[in-house]
């Protein structure tokens, strides 16, 4: 365990328990941006520097900017004069056992053993040409869902007609 | 002869290896990677800001020479008679900023009114780690996403903005974050094409690697900057569009503009805070026509080979301050675009002319033997000048015959 | 190097925290931001695997996480368009709130 997976594991998971529980919805975005950060980090320790510099781009670039414009056009802002939590007895323990079986299962099965590989020579150019001949289908169906995403969000926050009147 | 250029040329990486050479033996092992960046990082940190202050004096000179005025002229050394012709004024304006009283509202969010100029200056100053200076000058040489971080790291700053204006309180700030966010996100779209155009043609996103890619010599004297091609020209011409905006500066800085909306996101910053703003966005623009340059104007590359005796670090702060006069040029001559022919000249004249700058980009790449040179070039600009008239015809403005009418 | 079980037990911590913020947050944009970090969590997990795996060379790990993030961005846009649409019309962005068609 090195120092630095101990710092970045450590800020992930304090920004993510903040971003979960704090009462302030634009804060709890903030928790979120520094959570995908060190998660990036995360990424550019395990060597995988161009999913790291795309977590950056598309997460804290583009993800969280929705998140705190949809905040600010559905009055977050205005203090909450009810409790954040329906009731946080239901699911937290739900949430905790599923850590428990998780962890379990991890610590137990042998993939502790495993050996770190010496550092892949992954390059860009590689990874374009596997996304242009292995998986040029998913590609495809990508470029058509993120048509299908864009136009529907775009009609589906569009102001009505009778709305305007 | 040659030996002396070279070495003038050379002298930040000797220096930097001499004071690792005597330090390695001092330092103990783990100090020694921090102390190799703390060396490549002091050039940054001393000679940016310094052409920040120098800049803020001659936009405000220049501007004031184009609209038929002098600038400032009275500030010279200080606690001294000597005026300079006024070039001492950033000493002013930096003492004036740093002992002025810093008001926050009484409502405002203390933490991240706090955080906010802090989390704009922290990417801009990442994103000149990938700049290449000079030969062998890159502070950090990515060799498979140097482009991607720069772009990821110019996509962060949009938070800060956002963080400012929303934990202001204030009606107008958040307006104005609003609206400053929405342009910086459209105009990143053809920002990062035009860019993906050259990585497209030099076939990797290092940018040293894009710098290498422009080293070829033509004729015997010139070296092929991607500027030398039609797709390089007016993709060249639209990064510099799209980092205009990118940076809030007019034509485009409605967010900020004085008249339009106070001064946008950062109404209610004074003092120290406001200076790293004002720091930070000029930085940012700085960055921008760096990158620009990388990518359009060959870097640190002379552009005949028998200059080639002036030092590489010189070409590239030449051609950065040549940018910067071109922005203040523009500054004082473009009127302001509204918000929405602002949106609109993202979305439906520089998006499509990217994307059609790209299939030019394609075309002359797989014509390079099979068609003669004049035939490409003719081609190329045809091909984009015919989209480019058909696109702008639809932004002029309908004006009909002028009907005079008399009062009866 | 850490351990590939470090990498795991970060990941499974932190998509039980958003499944726990998920389910007992009212706000519907903090139960998208829990979903946002569910999925986070497993593209680390993917990228642990991809590491840590007999040949790195194929990739594998790298697609999936890469064809997630934009998955993802595309459900958050669409999801929050919902959001807005719904608060326009409900005047709330409570999820209890919004029951309409109950009963």
């Amino acid at each position: 365990m090195t120092l630095s997976f101990a710092i970045l594991a450590g800020l992930t998971v304090g920004s993510a328990v903040a971003a979960m529980s704090l009462r302030n919805l634009v804060h709890c975005a903030l928790g979120l941006v520094l959570t995908f950060a060190g998660l990036a980090g995360l990424y550019l320790q395990l060597n995988a520097e161009f999913v790291g510099f795309t977590q950056i781009l598309v997460y804290v670039g583009a993800v969280a900017i929705l998140i705190v414009f949809a905040i600010l056009l559905t009055r977050g802002t205005e203090p909450a004069n009810e409790p954040a939590a329906v009731s946080p007895w239901a699911g937290l323990p739900v949430a905790v056992l599923a850590f428990l079986a998780m962890a379990a299962a991890v610590l137990a099965s042998p993939v502790d053993k495993r050996l770190a590989a010496p550092v892949p020579e992954v390059s860009v150019k590689t990874l374009g040409q596997k996304l242009m001949t292995d998986y040029v289908l998913p590609l495809e169906v990508l470029a058509l869902l993120l048509t299908a995403a864009m136009l529907g969000a775009v009609i589906i926050a569009m102001k009505d007609k009778e709305d305007l009147q | 002869m040659a030996e002396v250029f070279q070495a003038i040329d050379q002298f930040p990486v000797t220096l930097k290896t001499w004071l690792l050479g005597h330090a390695a033996g001092v330092m103990p092992e783990w100090a020694l990677p921090l102390l190799s960046a703390a060396l490549s990082i002091t050039p940054i940190l001393a000679v940016f800001p310094l052409l920040f202050a120098l800049t803020t004096v001659i936009e405000r000179k220049g501007l004031g020479r184009i609209q038929n005025r002098r600038g400032p002229n009275r500030v010279g050394i200080p606690l001294t008679n000597i005026r300079l012709a006024g070039f001492g004024q950033f000493i002013a304006d930096g003492i004036k900023s740093l002992t002025k009283e810093d008001i926050v509202p009484r409502s405002a969010d203390k933490v991240v009114h706090f955080l906010a100029p802090i989390a704009l200056l922290i990417p801009v100053l990442l994103t000149y780690s990938v700049l290449p200076f000079g030969r062998n000058m890159v502070p950090l040489d990515l060799p498979q996403t140097g482009l991607l971080f720069f772009f990821a790291l110019g996509a962060s700053t949009e938070l800060s903005v956002f963080m400012a204006g929303w934990s202001s309180r204030n009606k107008y700030s958040l307006l104005g974050a609003m609206r400053a966010i929405a342009q910086m996100v459209s105009y990143e779209i053809p920002l990062i094409l035009s860019a993906l155009t050259v990585v497209m043609i030099a076939g990797t996103l290092s940018l040293s690697g894009i710098v290498e890619s422009q080293a070829e010599v033509r004729f015997g004297f010139l070296h092929s900057w991607h500027l030398f091609t039609p797709w390089g020209l007016v993709g060249f011409f639209l990064f510099l569009t799209a980092a205009a905006a990118e940076a809030n500066r007019t034509p485009f800085d409605l967010p900020e503009a004085e008249s339009e909306i106070i001064a946008g996101y950062f109404t209610e910053y004074s003092g120290f805070k406001f200076a790293i703003f004002f720091l930070a966005e000029y930085l940012g623009l700085f960055a921008m026509c760096g990158l620009g340059i990388t990518l359009f104007l060959g870097g640190w590359l002379p552009p005949f080979k028998f200059l080639g005796f002036i030092p590489s670090w010189c070409w590239f702060l030449g051609k950065l301050v040549a940018l910067i006069l071109l922005f203040i040029w523009l500054r004082g001559t473009l009127p302001r675009l509204r918000t929405d022919q602002l949106m609109g000249f993202a979305w439906k004249f520089l998006l499509p002319m990217t994307l059609i700058n790209l299939f030019v980009a394609g075309l002359w790449h797989l014509s390079v033997t099979s068609v003669p040179m004049t035939v490409r070039w003719i081609g190329g600009f045809a091909l984009l000048a015919i989209p480019y008239w058909l696109l702008g015809r639809g932004f002029e403005a309908q004006v009909g015959k002028r009907e005079y009418r008399f009062a009866n | 190097m850490t351990p590939l079980s470090g990498y795991l037990l970060v990941s499974a911590l932190l998509f039980c925290i958003g499944l726990a913020g998920a389910l007992t947050r009212r706000n519907a944009i903090m139960v998208l931001i829990g979903i946002e970090l569910m999925l986070n969590a497993a593209n680390l997990n993917f990228i642990a695997f991809w590491r840590f795996s007999e040949h790195p060379e194929t990739q594998t790990g790298l697609m999936f996480a890469l064809f997630s993030i934009a998955i993802a961005a595309a459900e958050a846009a669409v999801g929050l368009a919902l959001i807005i649409t719904i608060y326009r019309h409900f005047r709330t962005a409570n999820v209890d709130k919004v029951e309409a068609m109950k009963g």
